[in-house]
C-alpha cells in the first residue's frame, strides 16, 4: 500500500474534469461558468503531473506550467469580458446575450 | 504519502462538488480555494513540490483574487444567489449531468481494466523542471510569454469602459 496506482490519480483527474464539465453545462451565470472552466483546466494539469510522476520525468510539470499560464491569461480575458457584459447588458445570464442571434430564429 | 494522496483527493472532489453547486458566488469561490489547496496537496504527494507551490500561489492566490475582485465590483449578492436558485432546477441540470456521468463511467471502466501501473513516487525537484523548461521547451516558453502578453493587452483593451454608442440603424431597431 506504499504505491499510488496510476489509475487512481487519473480517475481523480477524470472526476474533477467531469465536475467542471457539469458546472459549465448547467450553470447560466458567466462567473460560475468561468469557475467551472478553471476546475477543468486544473484537472487536465493534474493528469499531466500524474503522467510526469509515473515516469519520473519533469515534462509533466513543464506542461502544468504552460496550462497555468494559459489559465491565467484566459481568466483575465474572461473576467474583462464579464465586466463588459455586466456594463452593457446589466445581466450575467448567458441566455440574455442574444446580440449575435439570427433574426430568422428570433421571429 | 499514499494516505496523503487519498485524503486530499477526497477533499478535492468534495470541495469541487460543493463549489459548482453553490448559489452564492463568494461561497463557490471559497470552496474553489479549498479544492485548489487540496489539489496542491495531491501534487505534493505525487512528488512535485514546485507545482504544489505554484498551485497555491497562482491558482489559489492570483486567480481567486481576480474572481473576488470582479464579484466585488459587480456587487453580486443575495439577489444573485436567489436568481441562481431559480435557474438551477433539477429539470435543467439532471440531463447534462446524467449524460456526462455516463461518459465518466466509461472512462473509469477503461482506466480500471487497463494494465496495472503502480507509481514509484520520487521527488522531481525544481532544478530538473527548470533545466527541462529552459532546455528543450524554450520555444514553448517563449510562446507562453507571447500568450501572456496578448492576454494583458486583450484584457486592458476589453476592460476599457467605453460609452455605449450604437449605430443609428441599431438605435432605431432597439427602440
Amino acid at each position: 500500500m506504499n504505491h499510488v496506482n496510476a489509475h487512481t490519480v487519473l480517475i481523480v483527474a477524470a472526476v474533477l474534469f467531469v465536475l467542471g464539465l457539469i458546472g459549465t453545462l448547467t450553470r447560466k451565470n458567466v462567473i460560475f461558468m468561468l469557475i467551472s472552466v478553471e476546475v477543468m483546466l486544473n484537472a487536465a494539469g493534474l493528469a499531466f503531473v500524474a503522467a510526469g510522476a509515473k515516469w519520473q520525468q519533469p515534462d509533466g510539470q513543464v506542461m502544468f506550467l504552460f496550462i497555468l499560464a494559459m489559465a491565467a491569461a484566459e481568466v483575465s480575458i474572461g473576467l474583462a469580458l464579464v465586466l463588459q457584459i455586466q456594463h452593457q447588458n446589466k445581466t450575467l445570464d448567458v441566455g440574455d446575450l442574444r446580440a449575435l442571434r439570427d433574426e430568422d430564429i428570433n421571429e | 504519502m499514499t494516505l496523503l494522496f487519498y485524503i486530499s483527493s477526497f477533499v478535492a472532489i468534495i470541495a469541487t462538488l460543493l463549489a459548482i453547486t453553490r448559489y452564492h458566488p463568494v461561497h463557490a469561490l471559497l470552496y474553489l480555494v479549498a479544492s485548489f489547496l487540496a489539489a496542491a496537496m495531491i501534487f505534493l504527494s505525487l512528488g512535485s513540490p514546485f507545482i504544489a507551490v505554484l498551485e497555491v500561489i497562482v491558482y489559489a492566490g492570483a486567480i481567486i483574487v481576480l474572481f473576488i475582485f470582479v464579484v466585488m465590483m459587480l456587487n453580486l449578492g443575495k439577489d444573485t444567489a436567489f436568481r441562481e436558485k431559480n435557474w438551477l432546477q433539477p429539470k435543467i441540470w439532471i440531463g447534462p449531468s446524467l449524460l456526462v456521468l455516463v461518459l465518466l463511467a466509461e472512462l473509469i471502466v477503461l482506466l480500471i481494466k487497463g494494465i496495472d501501473a503502480p507509481m514509484e513516487i520520487t521527488v522531481v525537484d525544481p532544478r530538473k523542471v527548470s533545466l527541462s523548461l529552459f532546455g528543450g521547451y524554450i520555444i514553448a516558453l517563449e510562446m507562453i510569454g507571447f500568450l501572456l502578453m496578448a492576454g494583458i493587452v486583450g484584457a486592458a483593451h476589453i476592460g476599457k469602459q467605453k460609452a455605449k454608442t450604437l449605430h443609428r440603424f441599431l438605435q432605431e431597431e432597439a427602440t
